[in-house]
């Protein structure tokens, strides 16, 4: 091995080794590299959003290397593996949701956690990978574009945990798991006329749903159409992510100088708000360095998804790509002002253990299905 | 097949996810253009309006009271000053049982337990977070008692504040006045914006007239607040650009009090309730104001309690009132120079003609009797002699003789029955009676009518005529002055924060004229002869001035006809006011003195020595000699 990298600058030697130690990781360089970027831009800004807590920086970062382990050993997987437990992962995280429901009901409150002891956990998270690898599995071996009985059988198999998930009630997360099984269903081929019909049903649903809905989801609802109706409550996040946003200009008013941020006046500011700190502190070129680097991270998942040989990496690797994307949309959206707010993080970059690992993890799958293209075989 | 299932064409799938997959990025660029657009729209269109709101949102414009501005005597005592007092402080926010602690509170003494519910009240009105006291000016007793206990109490801490000090305690109180918490009616005509960082504002006298130069103009701070209104520090790297106006510190109000004297006054009206005003003839400066009994100022500036507040008012004696300016008074005999003035002003008088006193005198026309009011008979007694022996019987004839009318209007010039407009409010007018007073004063028709026998009364001062100490001092240093009028005054500069005192010029009011100086010296020797021989030469025995002085005796109810008047018997309450008005020296009068004791009796043994006291303390060095006239103010 050594021979034949003797030839070339010690540079080439170092990448072509670097290269090397990745493919045998089953890693994806440039992939890597995006998550990585991304990641070290959130712990900054992280830092400054905690107001300098160094302890949250090294439990952020505790949670990185959680789920940097994830993604290395889920990586290791052969994707034939992963097909074949997709349908047991799915039961098993609906079995959890059940339970969680159960306890969320004897115990008269919104209940999300599962308390293992050592350490506690949110089966509405698995259900974020469990339910497109379960869609993709039903998908695999059907001819695509899926039939009308294929797609009323999917959207049992999504709306099950979604429901389940709502009735905690997480409105956020059910959407992004919807959202998630929906899109293996897009890139299976679902034809437009169905699509553009299922969205008029959604519509219709979602004004019935607005009679089922919790008096603070609909206040939340309300508020985004109008955040001045309610300025001290539901309004109140809206407004001051918006002031701390706009006050940042296209500079920003410099690392840890964001007063809106610094004085606690953005609420969940490390959190579900970080979006709104980066606008502060570095401006609207900060917020666009951060879009164009998870541009890169989506751009390339989608590449690794497309070079996959089979049907359920495909699906699945593209969910996950284009789900990425919808959970950066959704977060700066809600935090700009162009949707409502839902409780949804700002991946890579909000603080937050189970977000952090469940989409390392998605990405550690990724890489098994592209890394292991070759040996797939139906 | 036979169910339909199609065959699963790779190639063609492949080519199926790629198109979708570019679908998929096109959307993914269009949704981030749509997002860029709209930080565009929040960062660079409305930016200057968002940054406006973000920099409203971190500070907070927080006052700092200036120093309240301090009350100097003439010779630079000081009679107010600020001092930094203990007080104890309470966040309600980090009180978790308010009840429990105010309880706690009352158990050692440090609160009433009749103020608790107003206190409560007052803590629910205020921001959560921010320091209430509820207990000023602590002892170091106090301070103790609670720090021991201090664990008990959350939310509570013993903070140093600015109070007002009086180191002379009750001394001079009516001409001080007071601070006290600012009140409901208060805020009614202060800017509020002015008093935003202040707790306390003058109450009477001179802490009151002249509270704008003493509060000064407050600073303000502007202090980094987060979400919840806190002030902090310094959050990472945040530092603003925040300013600073330091406030403008409140003139010191230079007095024409003369401590020394101020003192002596006091000192010398004792346990007897009264009043002693001096005054310089010259140009109206107060050197004492004395009211008799007084109260401790600072019981106001710690915040006074219910209880107290309800002694002072409940107090038979009046402690609040202030007698020097509101305490209105018959004159007594302390009007007869004014009249014998008049008289001779008039023509009516010969001052040298001798007139005899049998001890009554009777009114042409009519049965009633005028006595002496202390009794006896004064013989053969002419004009200078009836003034220094105050014979009653020759004043109800040159009353009688001048009429009503032409006394009122001789006596207005020399300001009774108006406010001589002292530079502190409160001061009552008195009443100078007339027929056309009456006749507006009283609602029967049989009661408007002026009897003759009134104007007899009116001679010598008793009757409806009313004055006030303050008025009596201003006539007298009108007599000294021989007609000059200045307006008093217990406020002779200003000195502001760099020690420059601003002198404020003396107010000269309309002179007495048409008075000849012949007539001065008639009258004026009368009354260095009540000084020398006549009704006050036991309070004058050795005096090292000349001093001319009138006797007054004030009474509290009419005499019955044919009963005479018994000190004794009398409930004390019931006595007669003692008056004594004097000047000193008479040739160069220095100072001019009326003294009031109430139920003092008669003016000659209750007041005379108050006044010589005063005039001594004024007039005489430590050695007991004339002070020279150069030196003297």
């Amino acid at each position: 091995m050594y021979e034949e990298v003797t030839s070339g600058s010690r540079t080439r030697r170092t990448l072509t080794g670097t290269a090397r130690m990745l493919a045998a990781l089953k890693l994806d360089g440039a992939l890597l590299i995006g998550l990585a970027l991304v990641a070290v831009y959130g712990l900054v800004v992280l830092y400054s959003a905690s107001g300098q807590s160094l302890p949250t920086i090294i439990r952020a970062g505790a949670h990185l290397g959680m789920g940097a382990v994830a993604m290395l050993l889920l990586a290791q997987v052969n994707p034939n593996f992963l097909r074949r437990s997709s349908p047991w992962l799915y039961l098993l995280g609906v079995v959890l949701l059940l339970v969680v429901d159960g306890i969320g009901y004897i115990g008269k409150g919104a209940q999300r956690w599962l308390d293992l002891g050592v350490l506690r956990f949110q089966p509405s998270e698995v259900m974020k990978l469990a339910v497109p690898m379960m869609c993709a599995w039903f998908l695999h071996d059907r001819a695509l574009p899926p039939t009308v009985s294929s797609l009323a059988i999917l959207a049992a198999l999504i709306l099950v945990p979604v429901g389940l998930v709502a009735l905690q009630p997480d409105l956020g997360t059910a959407a992004l798991i919807a959202i998630a099984g929906s899109l293996v269903i897009v890139m299976a081929g679902l034809k437009v006329r169905i699509m553009a019909g299922l969205a008029a049903l959604g519509a219709i649903a979602g004004w019935f749903g607005w009679a089922f809905m919790h008096d603070y989801q609909k206040k939340r609802v309300l508020t985004f159409f109008d955040p001045n109706t309610d300025r001290l409550g539901a309004g109140y996040h809206i407004i001051q992510s918006q002031i701390a946003i706009g006050s940042g200009g296209v500079f920003g008013k410099g690392w840890m100088h964001g007063s809106q941020a610094q004085l606690q006046f953005l609420p969940e500011r490390s959190t579900d708000f970080i979006f709104a700190v980066i606008g502060e502190e570095f401006g609207l070129l900060g917020l666009a360095l951060l879009l164009l680097l998870y541009a890169f991270v989506v751009a390339r998942a989608l590449y690794l998804a497309m070079q996959t040989q089979d049907t359920f990496a495909r699906l699945l690797g593209g969910s996950l790509a284009l789900t990425f994307f919808v959970y950066v949309f959704i977060n700066a959206g809600m935090v700009s002002g162009l949707l409502p707010v839902v409780g949804v993080p700002l991946p890579l970059v909000s603080y937050g253990g189970s977000s952090m690992v469940t989409l390392l993890a998605g990405f550690g799958i990724l890489m098994s299905l592209y890394s292991h293209r070759k040996l797939m075989g139906s | 097949m036979v169910h339909g299932v199609r065959i699963k064409d790779h190639w063609k799938e492949q080519r199926l996810f790629e198109r979708r997959a570019l679908v998929a990025g096109c959307v993914i660029v269009v949704l981030t253009l749509t997002l860029i657009g709209r930080l565009y729209l929040l960062q660079v269109m409305r930016h200057d309006y968002y940054m406006e709101l973000s920099q409203g949102n971190g500070v907070r414009t927080e006052p700092i009271p200036a120093a309240r501005g301090l009350i100097l005597d003439r010779n630079g005592h000081l009679l107010a000053g600020n001092q930094p007092a203990y007080q104890l402080e309470l966040v309600p926010e980090e009180v978790p049982d308010l009840n429990g602690s105010l309880k706690g509170l009352v158990k050692l003494g440090l609160i009433d337990a009749d103020a608790v519910d107003e206190l409560r009240r007052m803590i629910k009105s205020r921001r959560p977070f921010d320091s209430v006291p509820v207990r000023l000016r602590m002892s170091d007793e106090d301070v103790a008692r609670f720090a021991v206990r201090r664990f008990q109490f959350p939310g509570l801490d013993i903070k140093t504040r600015q109070t007002r000090f009086y180191p002379e305690g009750a001394l001079a109180v009516h001409a001080l006045g007071y601070v006290g918490a600012i009140s409901e009616p208060d805020l009614q005509h202060i800017d509020r914006a002015a008093y935003s960082g202040t707790a306390l504002i003058g109450k009477l006298g001179v802490e009151s007239a002249y509270e704008k130069q003493l509060h000064g103009g407050n600073g303000y701070r502007e202090i980094l607040v987060n979400a919840l209104g806190r002030s902090v520090q310094r959050q990472g790297a945040l530092m603003p650009d925040l300013r600073t106006q330091a406030p403008a510190a409140g003139d010191d109000l230079v007095l024409s009090l003369d401590l020394k004297v101020q003192q002596v006054a006091e000192e010398a009206l004792g346990d007897h309730r009264g009043a002693v005003v001096a005054l310089n003839p010259r140009n109206g400066d107060v050197f004492a104001l004395a009211s008799r009994p007084g109260f401790d100022p600072s019981l106001f500036a710690r915040g006074i309690t219910n209880s107290e507040y309800a002694a002072l008012t409940d107090n038979i004696d009046k402690p609040l009132l202030n007698r020097a300016l509101r305490g209105a008074y018959p004159s007594g005999s302390t009007i007869k120079p004014v009249v014998a003035l008049a008289g001779l002003t008039y023509h009516v008088l010969n001052p040298d003609k001798v007139e005899f006193c049998a001890g009554v005198y009777h009114l042409p026309g009519s049965t009633r009797l005028f006595r002496e009011g202390k009794g006896g008979h004064h013989g053969h007694i002419a004009l200078q002699d009836a003034i220094a022996k105050s014979c009653d019987v020759y004043f109800y004839g040159l009353a009688a003789t001048l009429g009503v009318n032409r006394i009122a209007a001789f006596l207005a010039p020399f300001g009774y029955g108006s406010v001589t407009g002292i530079d502190i409010s409160g001061e009552k007018p008195g009443l100078l009676p007339t027929p056309e007073w009456k006749k507006l004063a009283f609602k029967r028709p049989a009661d408007q009518v002026w009897f003759p026998g009134e104007t007899i009364n009116f001679g010598v001062g008793q009757g409806y005529l009313l004055v006030t100490p303050l008025q009596l001092a201003h006539v007298a240093s009108v007599i000294a002055g021989r007609g000059t009028n200045f307006r008093p005054r217990l406020v002779i500069g200003l000195r502001d924060a760099n020690g420059t005192v601003k002198p404020i010029a003396p107010i000269a009011g309309k002179s007495v004229e048409g008075v000849s100086d012949a007539d001065w010296d008639r009258v004026i020797n009368g009354m260095v002869g009540a000084a020398t021989y006549g009704t006050a030469h036991a309070s004058f025995k050795g005096v090292a001035y000349s001093v001319a002085g009138k006797t007054g005796t004030a009474q509290v109810f009419t005499i019955a006809q044919n009963a005479k008047y018994d000190e004794k018997t009398v409930e004390e309450r019931l006595r007669d006011h003692a008056w004594f008005i004097a000047f000193a020296p008479v040739d160069a009068p220095r100072i001019a003195v009326a003294v009031l004791v109430e139920n003092g009796g008669f003016g000659a043994s209750a007041a005379a020595p108050i006044a010589r006291a005063v005039m001594d303390a004024f007039l005489l060095d430590a050695d007991g000699k004339l002070k020279d006239a150069s030196q003297a103010p």
